[in-house]
């Protein structure tokens, strides 16, 4: 590793690094705005300036951009020279020419870059007498908010946006002092990860446009380390709140997930929690159908004494902690404990598991995933079902490029000089859909196909690869097999995504058999498997249940038959699981219906006693994403009102009830314990975060910042003594400022901050270079639950499909995923909302005019025996096989439609657009 | 006097004893006031002298608490042990010719056991308290009680020599030609001293020393059981006073006035003066006060002593 | 020895010569001080010359006050203000230190000479926005914190602020 100078001090550097960063890791702090560690250098800022010395007997040296300059054996710098300190100081005082007086009012201030740095640089007397430029703001949606006159022009915008994300609708125009950074015209960004402009602006042009409505200051944020819980890929998040109202969401550094970045819905998703709708008091129903609110003994002597039966059964919850679902199954025994899936879905997440848990290949993480260099999608929209994964593809695709670079001789930090290299030669993605999605502008090529010709070009594909290259007629369907085929063959990372959102098991199994075919290959590093699935613990409830594990239609039959008496419902509505129908039936056969939630749904509605859950950012729980990586999420707050988590309830019900089982459970790390020991594929969740007796350096970690602020006026209107702070005796977090939030294990970084760093971009004072990847110093977060296997032939071979052939009349159902919409907490967030669209049908134009509709009317969608089940807009799109229907998956107008069954469709007469379209579910219960 | 007289003044002066110690409290405060540029307690009655019925209302009126960890009966006998040995102190001062509550032939000896006892008061009430402060002040007073008593006697033996009797009374008729602060100036200058120490009042108050030590050995102690031992201090004072004036300044001697006006007058000088050492001396470290009682005083002490010895033998001789 | 007897009986001595000196005390109820025009007492909030308030809810007070006794909460009022939805003070913790009014970068928070607010109960030491906002411009007449920023609100578009050109027509090539 080269030795470099700086300021007399001899520093040991890695080798392909720039100077910044070399700065940066050893501690130094050297002001910059451009650079990005995600994002590389262009030196477009002239703000990391240093001088550089020919030789040792070289007084004057010359000023070089730190970020644009690489280390070199021996090399001499200087970062306090008088010179290169004057230069950064006459930058930013360049830079603050055009800047509005506007501190006070911005939502940047206070954890703003261009704060940090200007103080950094000494600035401070304004010296220019000219005017000030001023541009008009841009209406850019309900999510960001848009200041042009705060902008230093350092261009990371956009090239976050478009480079980095793929954005099109963002970018800088006009020239010279004019320069502009916005869209052609006012209207809603179009990317999904639109939001990191928040972060990765380096000052007040992009902000958080829910939090500055009702803004609160960084430094007065109560934060946690939690984990987002809108998808499975299980991005880490730094939510922060302020008076009992969760103000938003930071991104928390992950290098193996979420690395710098996050996605629009689990940005701005996470307002549900600050609904009007949450459940806050328990409340049993009394005769008349009211409900009526209890106190938490009450309820739990209520709950205790409807589950002191042999009747009983439990429905868990792929979105409640694996802790709450355990509990779940000890109070109801595990061959009464259904997981909650809906019955198409259940069997499909136990495939995905077993798949996962036996293949050979490398299950990948998303660090993985930017590492492939040829991927194949099999049914999965990735920017719908799993949207981080998406943003990570789109660098992953940029893997030619760097080999390129690698060519040449180029670092991967030249980010300007790679990309013009490169144009548009890109590592091959293919993507095989039922209908279009966001990332086909970089895809080699996409196939529209049925689901289970998507299977069939899978299994297609692994006949390729093995060399069995002839199977069947379809010479069509071998040819591009061939050439997907040959690309992976060639690939020296090949990567295979697929899941559960098809509703198909043959498309997973299929890509089972391709991942397979490749692992046989030996290619060494191995091959990468990706299994999406639906929420933030489906992985973790498959690894609870055992094999034939009871499903909802079993509990239905059960109830049916009259031999269940009470029914434990664990933060699911059921609504959202099976047909109306279904679940009513199932519901009124039971009579005491006991519902663990915390927001208001039908199925709360339908309960005999309810009882508030704690969301996600007022209680600790583990979840274990789509990559079996199982990490902790901790309460940022206490919960508000009666609230507890579900695990609380559980536990204390069980404890009333004298239950053997949990005489040894004490506190939370108690129950990960027990239900580690009890099953052997969630042994790993005890490490996933260290338990509550870790101390940091012998204290606790503060969840707010060393500057809170109004500790003794915040709830002085309700009373002038000042309580205790609330000791929180489950984790190693203080709800206080005291404690030591430094180098501690990832897992419990609440917030970033060091002296001098303000910003987000303090983060790099908790990264060390470790191998080229900037790792936080306490590592990182996570315990990886899934290892690839070294028996290569244990997996089953699976059977490729029938061609898809669509029943005369009929119509099969293929779900169509939204970012905004199928997820079930989400929308209730007042900013996702607006972005949400009704909920619809889509079809292609030769289906559309088999059936004569066209865009915008409305579908009857009946079943085969003639019953309506709903109606829904038509959306004409092309890109739907023929045969298949897309519908809006997750909508409550589309609660009733099963994914891969067959329907009937017919032109609705006399069909509104306003009709039950709403997509938040409008079920609201008296308690 | 008369056996019920001699009762009747014994009441009347253990109520003079507590009614002035009460008194000087006030009258410390008023008096540190002006040497400090400022008032002191001036608003309750004709110069703020109700203060101090309204302290003692609040001292009596408070939560009487023995802390659950302390030695308890011991806790509650300390306070007490310093009040009634102070006053017991009072009985051999003799306040004019014929007002006195006993002359016993040995009062001076009477005088410093009493004043010796006061220590186990202030030792006690530290080991009790089961507080560490309170324990460094106990150890303190000990040590300081120890050190001080030595050269307090012997300071005092210049004064027996001359006189030729411990009884209290032959030593202020000794006094009729010439007050004995002029020939033992050295032993009054030591007694000063000594007795300042003896009553631990500032600038000797180390084991109170609220600076370093909370409030020192009555750290734990409130309410009525705090005014005991300050009752304690402040009859010490007087009784300090009392002796001086009696020693050397020829007690209730003195021409036209009555020998009891006489007798406080020259008492309400020196306790006006140990107010101005209080006011004017700061604390001295605790190795300086050890070294300044064993290195300084002692020595001075017995150098007094020979030379009173030498001169008494010479003028003997020549009488 | 000798020499710190004499500084001691020095010490005596000066301290005895005060019996004669005047007491600096002053006899407050009866006797009022003298408070300057800056003295820093209870804390108003002021509005700005054109009668609306000045407080745009920074948090700057907040964070600079070191018994942590203010407590607000922002929100964005329709004309593009930012206001504080509420404002707290207990002033039963308040030091009167002032550091509130040096940090505001508006001069909305104010002290004024007004010391006397002694309460028997506690609970009423807490003040809220009510009670705190005043009429007037309090010591500083002139400033108005939106003439001179560059956030447009209703009446004062971009580019209107102190020292500020007129907006930029980016579609415009020949600027």
């Amino acid at each position: 590793m080269p030795i470099i100078q700086i300021d007399g001090q001899e520093h040991e550097v890695d080798t392909g690094q720039n100077i910044l960063q070399a700065c940066l890791s050893l501690g130094l702090d050297l002001p910059y705005f451009c650079w990005h560690p995600s994002m590389g250098s262009v030196g477009a800022c002239r703000q990391c300036a240093v001088v550089q010395y020919q030789h040792a007997e070289d007084e004057h040296g010359r000023i070089v951009m730190a970020c644009m300059t690489p280390v070199t054996e021996g090399a001499l710098f200087s970062l306090t020279g008088d010179k290169a300190q004057r230069f950064r100081e006459g930058i930013v005082e360049a830079l603050m020419l055009n800047h509005p007086h506007d501190c006070p009012v911005c939502a940047e201030g206070g954890e703003c870059h261009l704060q940090d740095m200007t103080v950094m640089v000494g600035h401070r007397d304004r010296k220019y007498r000219g005017k000030k430029n001023t541009h008009h703001n841009q209406y850019l949606g309900p999510l960001i908010h848009h200041e042009m006159n705060r902008c230093i022009t350092c261009y990371r915008c956009t090239r976050y946006y478009n480079d980095y994300a793929g954005g099109t609708d963002l970018a800088a125009m006009a020239a010279h002092d004019h320069i502009y950074f916005g869209r052609h015209e006012e209207g809603v960004l179009e990317s999904e990860f639109a939001g990191n402009l928040v972060e990765v602006c380096p000052t007040g042009v992009f902000t958080d446009k829910p939090l500055v409505h009702e803004y609160t200051r960084k430094w007065d944020l109560q934060s946690a380390p939690s984990i987002c819980t809108s998808c499975a890929v299980g991005c880490n998040t730094s939510p922060g709140e302020r008076y009992g109202k969760l103000k938003r969401i930071h991104n928390r550094f992950n290098a193996d997930v979420n690395g710098y970045f996050l996605c629009d819905r689990g940005r701005f998703g996470a307002n549900f929690v600050n609904s009007v709708n949450n459940l806050n008091y328990p409340g049993s129903r009394t005769e008349d159908g009211r409900f009526n609110a209890l106190d938490q003994q009450q309820a739990l002597l209520k709950m205790a004494e409807a589950c002191d039966t042999n009747n009983i059964a439990g429905i868990g919850s792929p979105r409640a902690s694996v802790e709450a679902n355990y509990l779940l199954r000890t109070l109801v025994g595990a061959d009464n404990f259904a997981p909650g899936f809906s019955d198409v879905e259940q069997p499909l997440v136990e495939l995905a598991l077993t798949i996962q848990q036996s293949s050979s290949a490398m299950i990948a993480d998303i660090k993985n995933i930017e590492s492939a260099d040829a991927i194949l999608i099999l049914g999965e929209d990735v920017t719908n079902t799993a949207p981080r994964i998406a943003l990570a593809l789109r660098q992953s695709v940029r893997n030619k490029a760097y080999e390129l670079a690698a060519d040449l001789g180029l670092e991967s930090w030249q980010d300007s000089a790679i990309r013009t290299l490169a144009q548009n030669q890109r590592s091959p993605l293919f993507i095989a859909t039922v209908g279009d999605s966001r990332l086909d502008d970089v895809a080699e090529e996409r196939f529209n196909l049925a689901p289970d010709d998507i299977a069939r070009l899978g299994f297609a594909v692994a006949a390729n690869i093995a060399g069995e290259a002839n199977l069947g007629s379809d010479d069509e369907l071998q040819q591009k097999a061939k050439n997907i085929a040959k690309a992976l063959k060639n690939a020296k990372r090949p990567l295979i995504i697929s899941g559960t959102s098809c509703g198909n098991s043959a498309l997973m199994e299929s890509a089972a058999q391709v991942t397979q075919a490749l692992c046989n290959a030996d290619k060494q590093p191995l091959p990468l498997l990706s299994m999406i699935v639906a929420e933030a613990n489906s992985l973790g409830q498959a690894m609870l249940i055992s094999d034939n594990a009871v499903s909802l239609s079993d509990l239905t039959a059960r109830a049916c038959a009259g031999a269940l008496e009470t029914l434990v419902v664990l933060e699911n509505d059921l609504y959202r699981r099976g047909k109306e129908k279904d679940i009513n039936e199932l519901l009124e056969n039971i009579t005491n219906v006991i519902v663990i939630d915390g927001l208001d749904n039908r199925t709360l509605s339908a309960s005999s006693l309810a009882l508030p859950a704690a969301n996600f950012a007022e209680s600790e729980g583990t979840l274990v994403s789509m990559e079996g990586r199982a990490q902790r999420h901790y309460p940022v707050y206490l919960p508000n009102a009666q609230r507890r988590a579900s695990w609380h309830w559980l536990l204390a019900c069980l404890k009333q009830m004298g239950r053997d089982e949990v005489t040894e459970i004490e506190c939370f790390d108690d129950i990960t314990q027990a239900c580690a020991t009890q099953n052997s594929s969630l042994s790993g969740i005890t490490t996933a975060a260290p338990n509550h007796q870790f101390r940091n350096i012998g204290v606790k970690i503060p969840r707010q910042t060393h500057r809170y602020s109004g500790r003794t006026a915040m709830r002085a209107d309700i009373s002038v003594h000042e309580p205790k702070q609330p000791v929180d005796k489950e984790t190693p977090l203080a709800f206080s400022m005291e404690g030591l939030n430094r180098s501690q294990p990832g897992s419990l970084l609440p917030f970033v901050w060091a002296p001098g760093w303000n910003s987000n971009q303090s983060l790099h004072k908790f990264q060390s270079e470790v191998g080229g990847q900037l790792k936080l110093k306490g590592g990182t977060a996570g315990t990886r639950l899934l290892q690839a296997t070294d028996n290569s032939n244990n997996i089953a071979l699976f059977e490729s499909p029938a061609a898809f052939k669509a029943l005369k009349g009929q119509w099969q159902m293929v779900p169509r995923h939204k970012i905004y919409g199928s997820d079930e907490l989400s929308v209730h967030s007042p900013a996702i909302a607006k972005l949400v669209r009704p909920a619809f049908v889509e079809i292609n134009a030769s289906d559309a005019k088999k059936l004569g509709v066209n865009d915008g009317d409305g579908v009857d969608l009946n079943d085969n025996k003639g019953d309506k089940l709903t109606t829904l807009e038509v959306s004409i799109n092309d890109s739907i096989a023929t045969g298949c229907v897309g519908y809006s998956v997750g909508f409550i107008a589309t609660e009733n439609l099963l994914a891969g069954e067959s329907l009937v469709l017919s032109k609705a007469e006399n069909w509104s657009p306003s009709e039950s379209q709403q997509a938040v579910s409008s079920g609201v219960s008296d308690v | 006097m008369s056996e019920l007289g001699t009762m009747v003044f014994g009441l009347v002066l253990i109520l003079a004893a507590v009614g002035g110690a009460a008194l000087v409290t006030w009258f410390e405060r008023r008096l540190l006031g002006i040497w400090q540029d400022r008032y002191g307690p001036n608003r309750l009655g004709p110069f703020g002298v109700l203060q101090v019925a309204a302290d003692m209302i609040k001292l009596l009126t408070k939560h009487d608490w023995v802390p659950p960890f302390s030695d308890k009966m011991v806790f509650i006998f300390a306070p007490t042990a310093i009040v009634v040995a102070m006053l017991l102190g009072f009985t051999v001062v003799p306040f004019g010719p014929d007002l006195y509550v006993i002359d016993l032939n040995i009062g001076l000896l009477f005088f410093l056991s009493m004043t010796s006892l006061a220590v186990y008061s202030v030792l006690l009430a530290g080991l009790a308290s089961n507080n560490k402060y309170a324990l460094l002040g106990g150890l303190r007073s000990a040590a300081q009680m120890v050190s001080y008593e030595v050269f307090m006697g012997l300071s005092l033996m210049g004064v027996v020599m001359l006189s030729g009797s411990f009884s209290l009374l032959d030593i202020v008729e000794a006094q009729r030609d010439q007050w004995f602060c002029i020939p033992q100036f050295l032993g009054l200058y030591v007694f000063l001293i000594a007795g300042v120490a003896e009553s631990h009042r500032l600038p000797f108050d180390l084991p109170e020393a609220e600076h370093e030590l909370t409030a020192g050995f009555h750290t734990e102690y409130g309410g009525m059981k705090f005014a005991m031992f300050m009752l304690g201090e402040y009859l010490g004072l007087i009784l300090i006073s009392c002796m001086i004036v009696t020693l050397f300044f020829g007690g209730w001697l003195g021409p036209w006035l009555p020998p009891l006006l006489w007798f406080c007058i020259k008492v309400f000088i020196v306790i006006c003066f140990f107010i101005l050492l209080r006011a004017a001396i700061p604390r001295p470290r605790y190795d300086q006060l050890m070294s300044l009682g064993w290195k300084y005083m002692l020595p001075l002490a017995l150098f007094n002593l020979v030379v009173t010895a030498v001169i008494a033998l010479a003028m003997q001789g020549q009488g | 020895m000798f020499k710190s007897l004499t500084s001691q009986l020095q010490t005596m001595w000066t301290i005895l010569q005060h019996t004669f000196t005047k007491a600096e005390t002053v006899q407050y109820p009866e006797e009022m001080p003298y408070l300057a025009p800056r003295y820093r007492g209870r804390i108003v909030l002021t509005n700005d010359p054109d009668g609306d308030e000045r407080c745009v809810a920074c948090n700057l007070c907040a964070v600079a006050c070191p018994v942590d006794c203010i407590a607000l909460q922002q929100g964005v009022r329709d004309d593009g203000r930012w206001y504080p939805q509420f404002f707290r003070i207990n002033f039963s913790r308040c030091i009167m230190c002032g550091m509130c009014e040096e940090a505001c970068p508006t001069n909305a928070i104010q002290l004024t000479p007004d010391f006397e607010m002694c309460e028997y109960d506690r609970q009423s030491m807490v003040y809220e926005k009510e009670h705190l906002q005043i009429k007037g411009t309090g010591k500083y007449h002139d400033y108005n914190f939106y003439r001179v920023a560059g956030l447009a609100i209703a009446g004062k578009d971009k580019g209107e602020a102190q020292n500020e050109s007129k907006p930029i027509d980016i579609k415009d090539l020949l600027q």
